[in-house]
């Protein structure tokens, strides 16, 4: 989510790859683990991917969790979640298309939920994500899990578990590539680093 | 997409885009909240010049489930003699700050002066004008044709995900009854053809409009002829009005009991209709003149689901038409 | 520059025009007729106002058959002031004023009253057409020989904007009126053909849901009154003919003897119903635009000769009464002061009449059928009433509502770029228009520019 103004969409082959495909898989390796010690097992654990991306980063997690331990059902504790109308900017672009949210087949009623979204930037995807999840029901508890954490955080948003802290610049975007939706190697690209702009490292 | 004044200026896209979104806003209201905060601190007014409670409290349920502010403006008094009242209201609702006007007018076209006269500059919703127009009535039967008949054509199983992403293509769609008086007629004309479905229209001569040979559809004046040849998948009965079955020499029927007879969707034609067929009405039905109460409450009716597809759909123009910006966007859908 | 106060004119020598679209002369102005007709470039007169008016056509000022002024009744939509000198600055001299006014044309007082104001406005002749029935009621016949002895020597009656629909009692005014050779001019609408009509009937009107106004309604009553007329031996007008078959209609009657003139207005040359999609009230008008080929077919009739004449129908209306739903609007629009470009463009420009075809049409045509060809319409010589109308058709002008000299904006020109400018306008020697301006009368007396 970038609330500054649309940067114009350009394609991005001058983008640094930050994070290979090996990278990828291995962050989310580590964090099912960490789901599952933080939970202190797969008992009671959905995992709610945020559209598009985190709807398969969230299969792959659950696929993870699966291996890890076998008790836990990938196809019944997945779902998705489409946080569009419960955005604080929709007046400020173009009508958004909205998505669709599928609800895990075990639900979420006293669930952990884990929403799982591949960059985490402002926070205000995760604040609409909250809203959204509590007119759907009452989970025991919610965690986030995100590939990227490149921060600039405009609300006290955190996330559990992290694939990857980024530092960026504010003008900078960050784009995760991922094999089932964009047909090409898994990648997380950074784009708009120029001369011109001053990159701090933030953490 | 600024306005929905008219089913023709729909493209294919941007039609089974609205109904996708009226897919996910039906998804929503199964469940225990129905409440979404996405149209919070905006004003729908409901600007009814004509007396629809239906359309209105179905616009208002829509409006309410999206959270937007819901005011109800009953203009009817305003006579036909004075036409300044249109402007006049317009004014004052841009003086209220309107974000949306649902506009029901007895006038064919008053929404489209309103959308266009510079008077407002809000979203403008037809919600049936006259003889023209009644965009949300056909989307909303689009919608219930999707969700049984989608990929139906030919015969093939009942639609997976109620035909979210689908068209109506090859669907065959008869439309039965006073065309010639009908914006729902008109507008599911329009809207059927570009999502891909034939259309036959059934009516007697006189009910059917002079010009209709423009309107990309067929025109049969043998309802019987068309159920048993022509097969349709859905049966669209439009509601007559018992005067204009008998008004002397300009009446358009000899008698409501010659129009049923010839035209009216009774046990018998009913059982002519394909196993998967359905059975459609915009509502209010005239039982035992349009349709018999067999029909309007055999399995194959859909009329009570039309009414609950009715607000998912406002929902989604309500949605389309006010949740983004405004002033991204020029062209009226 | 003199003023002739004992005559009321000033001498205006018109130099270089072509009249009728002819061959360039100088034409003298003096003493309210044409005083001279000389070589181009030769003529001088003593203190006289000079217009080089080089290419400018000088037709013989236009005659209105059919003007709605609106007084008495509606001063707030037009007065005769008003619509008089919208008429002159569309290079009319002569107007005849339509009785659906308030109250109705339809005695010797109403009519006496309506020529009375137009002759102090001074702009152009004010001929009043009287109502063939009582309130334009359709019931019982008006005064018509009263209307005809009046001062205002009614010589044209119309229910215009009701049709004379019975048909003993349409016979019986045609009947009638032979006795003061007066014309039945008949708006031909069958009303239980067009009951709520509200634009023409066909692939349009099935569209946008406005309730049709079938060619039938129209070529019905038309087929009916010339066969009237010929039975009876009387003439008929047929006013604003607007269909394909009315064409027809009328082309057959001429051809069986029967004496029947027709009109058709700018707007029935130039628009058609595709306007209605728009849902602007200013294109809602009766009859109603109707289709291209309807388009097609009257400038055909007109350019062949079964259609005499061009007339207006000139209807201005308030902004309340356009401002509004379709369905709730008046119907008509003005057209005093775009008709002849309309002409220019729809005939002359495309070839299909003359300069002297459009003085025919616009001028000595109705002149004659209005009865007022001894005054109005005349041919441009020496010794001729000074009634004229210099156009230069080189110009090109686009149409603002706001700007136009009638008291109504319900132009369906609006924005449109029209060819052909109004230069001048004659009244009897005094210029009504120079420059394309009105020239306020002052007690009969034209204020020199």
């Amino acid at each position: 989510m970038n609330p500054g103004p649309a940067l114009p969409e350009v394609p991005e082959p001058d983008g640094t790859t930050v994070l290979g495909a090996s990278d990828v898989a291995r962050a989310l390796t580590r964090i099912a683990h960490e789901i599952v010690e933080r939970s202190r097992g797969v008992d009671d654990l959905v995992l709610l991917g945020i559209p598009t991306r985190g709807v398969t980063l969230a299969r792959r997690l659950a696929e993870r969790l699966a291996q890890i331990d076998p008790a836990f059902d990938a196809d019944a504790c997945t779902g998705e979640l489409d946080v569009t109308m419960y955005r604080d900017d929709l007046r400020r672009q173009p009508t958004r298309a909205v998505g669709i949210t599928r609800l895990p087949a075990v639900g979420i009623e006293d669930k952990t939920v884990v929403l799982v979204d591949d960059v985490l930037f402002s926070g205000r995807t995760i604040r609409a994500a909250l809203d959204a999840l509590g007119d759907l029901g009452r989970p025991r508890a919610v965690r986030l899990a995100c590939l990227v954490d490149r921060g600039h955080r405009e609300v006290p948003i955190r996330p559990d578990f992290v694939g990857k802290n980024l530092p960026t610049a504010q003008s900078e975007r960050v784009r995760v590539r991922l094999a089932e939706v964009d047909d090409v190697a898994d990648a997380v690209v950074i784009a708009g680093r120029d001369g011109s702009t001053d990159v701090r490292s933030t953490r | 997409m600024r306005h929905l004044l008219s089913t023709a200026d729909l493209s294919k896209d941007e039609a089974v885009g609205l109904l996708d979104t009226a897919a996910q806003m039906a998804a929503t209201q199964s469940r225990e909240i129905k409440k979404l905060p996405t149209l919070r601190g905006r004003t729908v007014v409901n600007l009814f010049f004509e007396d629809s409670t239906r359309t209105r409290i179905s616009f208002e349920t829509a409006a309410k489930r999206l959270s937007a502010d819901v005011i109800n403006f009953s203009a009817k008094g305003s006579s036909v003699s004075k036409g300044e009242s249109l402007k006049d209201t317009a004014l004052t609702l841009h003086a209220m700050g309107a974000d949306a006007v649902v506009v029901r007018h007895w006038a064919s076209g008053a929404p489209y002066q309103l959308a266009h006269a510079g008077w407002l500059d809000a979203a403008v919703l037809n919600a049936g004008d006259g003889t023209h127009m009644h965009p949300t009535q056909a989307l909303l039967d689009a919608y219930t044709m999707r969700r049984h008949l989608a990929g139906r054509a030919g015969g093939l199983a009942a639609p997976a995900d109620d035909g979210v992403g689908a068209d109506l293509a090859g669907l065959r769609i008869a439309i039965v009854g006073d065309v010639l008086h009908s914006r729902v007629a008109r507008a599911n004309v329009a809207l059927l053809h570009t999502l891909g479905a034939e259309v036959t229209l059934v009516a007697p001569p006189t009910l059917v409009p002079v010009g209709v040979e423009a309107w990309p559809c067929r025109t049969s004046y043998d309802l019987d002829a068309t159920l048993a040849d022509w097969r349709p998948d859905a049966v669209m009965m439009l509601r007559v009005q018992r005067e204009r079955m008998s008004g002397g020499a300009g009446a358009f029927f000899p008698s409501p009991l010659e129009y049923t007879r010839y035209y009216g969707l009774d046990a018998r034609r009913l059982a002519q209709l394909a196993d998967h067929a359905i059975v459609m009405h915009p509502g209010p039905m005239n039982r035992g003149l349009e349709i018999s109460a067999e029909a309007a409450d055999s399995d194959k009716a859909v009329i009570v689901e039309q009414v609950a597809n009715g607000i998912a759909v406002r929902m989604a123009a309500l949605y389309l038409l006010m949740a983004g910006d405004r002033s991204a966007e020029g062209n009226d859908l | 520059m003199s003023t002739d106060l004992t005559m009321g004119t000033i001498t205006y020598v018109l130099r270089g025009v072509r009249p009728l679209g002819g061959d360039a002369v100088d034409v003298v102005l003096a003493d309210g007729v044409v005083a001279e007709v000389a070589e181009a470039g030769s003529a001088t007169a003593e203190g006289a106002t000079v217009i080089e008016a080089a290419d400018h056509v000088l037709l013989p000022g236009l005659v209105d058959l059919h003007t709605h002024l609106r007084e008495p009744g509606r001063e707030d939509a037009e007065t005769v002031a008003s619509g008089t000198r919208a008429a002159a600055v569309g290079g009319f001299t002569a107007v005849h004023a339509m009785a659906n006014t308030s109250p109705v044309a339809d005695t010797a007082g109403v009519v006496e009253q309506v020529h009375r104001l137009g002759q102090q406005a001074g702009w152009a002749d004010v001929h009043p057409v009287g109502a063939v029935t009582v309130g334009l009621d359709g019931v019982r016949l008006a005064e018509l020989g009263a209307m005809a002895d009046s001062a205002a020597r009614v010589r044209v009656f119309s229910d215009d904007g009701k049709c004379v629909h019975d048909p003993i009692l349409m016979r019986r005014a045609l009947e009638y009126v032979k006795a003061f050779d007066g014309v039945v001019a008949q708006h031909a609408q069958e009303p239980r053909l067009t009951e709520g009509a509200q634009m023409n009937e066909g692939v349009v009107s099935a569209q946008v849901g406005l309730a049709g106004w079938p060619a039938v309604a129209e070529e019905a009553i038309i087929a009916r009154d010339v066969l009237l007329a010929e039975h009876v031996g009387s003439r008929l007008h047929v006013c604003h003919l607007s269909t394909a078959g009315s064409v027809e209609i009328i082309r057959w009657a001429k051809s069986r003897g029967i004496d029947v003139t027709a009109e058709v207005t700018p707007h029935h040359l130039i628009l058609t119903d595709d306007l209605a999609r728009t849902y602007d009230p200013t294109y809602k008008v009766n009859p109603p635009l109707r289709t291209a080929a309807d388009v097609e077919a009257v400038r055909q009739g007109l350019a062949d000769g079964t259609i005499d004449i061009v007339a207006t129908d000139h209807a201005p209306h308030t902004r309340e009464d356009k401002d509004c739903e379709w369905g709730a609007a008046a119907f008509g629009m003005t057209g005093l002061e775009t008709a002849l470009s309309v002409v220019q463009q729809t005939m002359v420009d495309t070839g299909r009449l003359t300069w002297s075809d459009v003085a025919r049409v616009l001028s000595t045509a109705p002149a004659r059928i209005g009865r007022i060809e001894a005054t109005q319409g005349r041919p441009i010589a020496v010794g001729e009433p000074a009634n004229l109308t210099l156009v230069d058709p080189t110009a090109t002008r686009t149409i603002d509502g706001a700007a136009q000299a009638t008291s109504s904006g319900n132009t369906p020109f609006r924005g449109h770029e029209l060819p052909g400018q109004v230069v001048a306008t004659f009244l009897r020697g005094r210029a009504t228009v120079l420059d394309g301006a009105p020239v306020a009368p002052v007690d009969g007396v034209v204020s020199a520019p």
